[in-house]
């Protein structure tokens, strides 16, 4: 066995325990605490690098994995969880929220993602799960004096332990009715299509869509979205959707990719129900996070059109997909963490209104991400939405793909009423423009690549297109 | 004599998987029992593990039931604890009146 390839787990959870003994230990080490988390992350990241030339193997007899895949996804969680961590600090200092547990609790559910990332068997895909779902619930409830926040962490409590009972369950039957908790083992036994085994793979579909909350299954996300507090929802926005499609890709590509035939349907479905009910749903929406949540709820939409497709390429898309996406969002919550006057932030629309007239740069950075979010060329969002196109028309599912075009178009309506807001409505007073260094950088580097991603696309795509799973 | 099978056990499973489903969806009044009915599907979870292990001879179904049962205690902890912040936050646990986020 070689644990060099688990190193970056070790790692980090001895990192963990470290900060917890520092802050139980050390009065008032709340910033101390911090700062060493985002170097443990910094750290981690070199760390998951080293391991990227490796190519597919196993730890643990086959139940963990590291392959491109599991690397990639892990250094997109990684660096999102820095920039998360930088972006947030004036926010939580504000709120009063800065405590050591919070970055604790932020490592242990990227402890948690990494677990589930690399899982080849369903014990250690449930362990990793649990571990990222049970920090997640305490992090969303964070703000506890907050009836809101309180609310969003019970919300989510619920509805994520009634999504992992499903799954649980689904992992119960696909256990027995194939003799092995091994995704290797299983794909090799679930050729003789028993009824057992289909049903099971229904099950962990439905849990997983409520992980990444895909309609049906998406009730809890616009709650639990608007009530954390917004670094939280950062967080919830951007990380565990990445752990959980690439759960998605895993389960779908190697235990069960000979039900390819019961689970595309499924798909499709899903992905389909997704993209419409995304573009519909936002428009009525006054609060910018319940918006950004219907508009997550779109985008996992067209991710997964990428996966129903059955293709490498349509893997890759997918993948491309989800870090554009990753980037989006750290772009646009960067931008109503600049929402500040006074001590409390701003998430309505109408505090937008008239934004260009006092924040000329900070407004074009919004137009610059809303643009990508609806996927207007040439900016990095269209890219995404269209390596999905040609990925689900080249396997001629060319109703699937007409639908997400429609709803594209569709969702372009509510951004582009952002737009007109901020730059044609009257104005309000001056936000405050005194903002950290590591909200500024992130909101630069962010929209950069959002706005430069046309001039040198091959970078990504390269790295991207080493993902073979099929 | 009536032989008792793997059937049998996976009905049962199934049974206490549905009344814990029931449970929560239908449940309008306390949300200490959406916990017990979570409790319940990871019990009929367990009993679905346990048997399918002793059918096929198989350990891992019966070490996958420990460490469910040590991921519920968690949960359950956590789960309590959002509830009494909730519950000094608000005043009440009815299910029927958390709808303070709505839109």
């Amino acid at each position: 066995m070689n644990l060099q390839l688990i190193f970056p787990e070790i790692y980090l959870s001895l990192s963990i325990m470290f900060l917890l003994m520092i802050g139980v230990f050390k009065k008032d080490s709340d910033n101390l605490v911090y700062n060493l988390s985002i170097l443990t992350l910094i750290v981690l990241l070199a760390l998951v690098i080293n391991l990227f030339s490796i190519n597919e193997s196993f730890v643990f007899s086959e139940s963990y994995k590291i392959d491109t895949l599991s690397s990639f996804m892990k250094v997109l969680t990684i660096v999102s969880a820095i920039f998360v961590m930088i972006s947030s600090f004036i926010y939580l200092k504000t709120l009063k929220i800065l405590k050591i547990e919070y970055p604790i609790l932020i490592l242990s559910s990227i402890l948690g993602m990494m677990v589930m990332i690399s899982s080849n068997d369903l014990i250690v895909f449930y362990l990793g799960l649990e571990l990222q779902s049970l920090a997640l619930y305490v992090l969303a409830s964070f703000n506890r004096d907050n009836v809101l926040s309180s609310e969003a962490g019970l919300k989510y409590f619920v509805l994520s332990a009634l999504s992992s009972g499903l799954l649980l369950y689904g992992c119960s039957l696909v256990y027995g009715f194939s003799g092995s908790t091994n995704f290797t083992y299983i794909a090799n036994t679930s050729l003789d299509m028993k009824y057992g085994i289909i049903f099971g793979l229904v099950f962990i579909i439905v849990g997983l869509a409520f992980k990444i909350s895909a309609v049906p299954f998406h009730m809890w996300a616009p709650d639990v979205y608007e009530g954390s507090p917004t670094a939280v929802t950062l967080f919830f926005a951007a990380l565990p959707k990445v752990a959980a499609l690439t759960v998605f890709i895993r389960f779908l590509y190697t235990p069960f990719v000979n039900l390819i035939d019961q689970w595309q349907t499924i798909l499709i479905f899903l992905s389909i129900a997704s993209m419409v009910f995304g573009a519909i749903a936002a428009i009525g929406q006054l609060n910018l996070k319940r918006l950004i949540a219907y508009s997550s709820i779109g985008h996992m939409g067209y991710a997964l059109a990428g996966l129903a497709s059955g293709t490498n390429q349509g893997i890759q898309s997918s993948v491309t997909y989800i870090t554009i996406y990753l980037i989006m969002t750290l772009a646009f919550f960067s931008c109503l963490f600049m929402l500040r006057k006074k001590n409390i932030f701003y998430e309505k629309i109408e505090d937008l209104s008239g934004l260009s007239n006092n924040h000329p740069i900070l407004s074009i950075a919004l137009l610059i991400v809303l643009f990508s979010l609806a996927g207007i060329p040439p900016l990095a969002g269209f890219f995404a939405k269209f390596y999905i196109f040609m990925a689900v028309i080249k396997q001629s599912m060319y109703f699937l793909a007409i639908v997400g075009f429609l709803s594209t178009v569709v969702a372009a309506f509510y951004y582009l009423r952002l737009i007109k807001i901020i730059y044609f409505d009257k104005s309000k007073e001056k936000f405050e423009t005194d903002h950290n260094f590591g909200l500024k950088l992130t909101l630069a580097i962010s929209t950069l690549i959002l706005a430069l991603y046309f001039i040198y696309p091959g970078i990504l795509n390269e790295i991207v297109s080493k993902i073979i799973i099929i | 004599m009536f032989e008792i099978g793997l059937g049998h056990y996976l009905t049962l499973g199934a049974i206490i998987f549905t009344i814990g489903l029931i449970g929560i969806f239908l449940n309008r009044k306390n949300v200490i029992v959406l916990l017990m009915s979570i409790e319940l599907i990871l019990l009929a979870v367990n009993i679905n593990l346990v048997s399918f292990s002793i059918f096929i001879n198989d350990l891992s179904g019966q070490i996958f039931t420990l460490f469910i049962l040590t991921v519920a205690a968690a949960e359950a902890a956590i789960g309590l604890a959002i509830i009494v912040v909730y519950f000094r936050n608000a005043g009440t646990i009815r299910v029927e009146e958390i709808e303070k986020l709505k839109g």
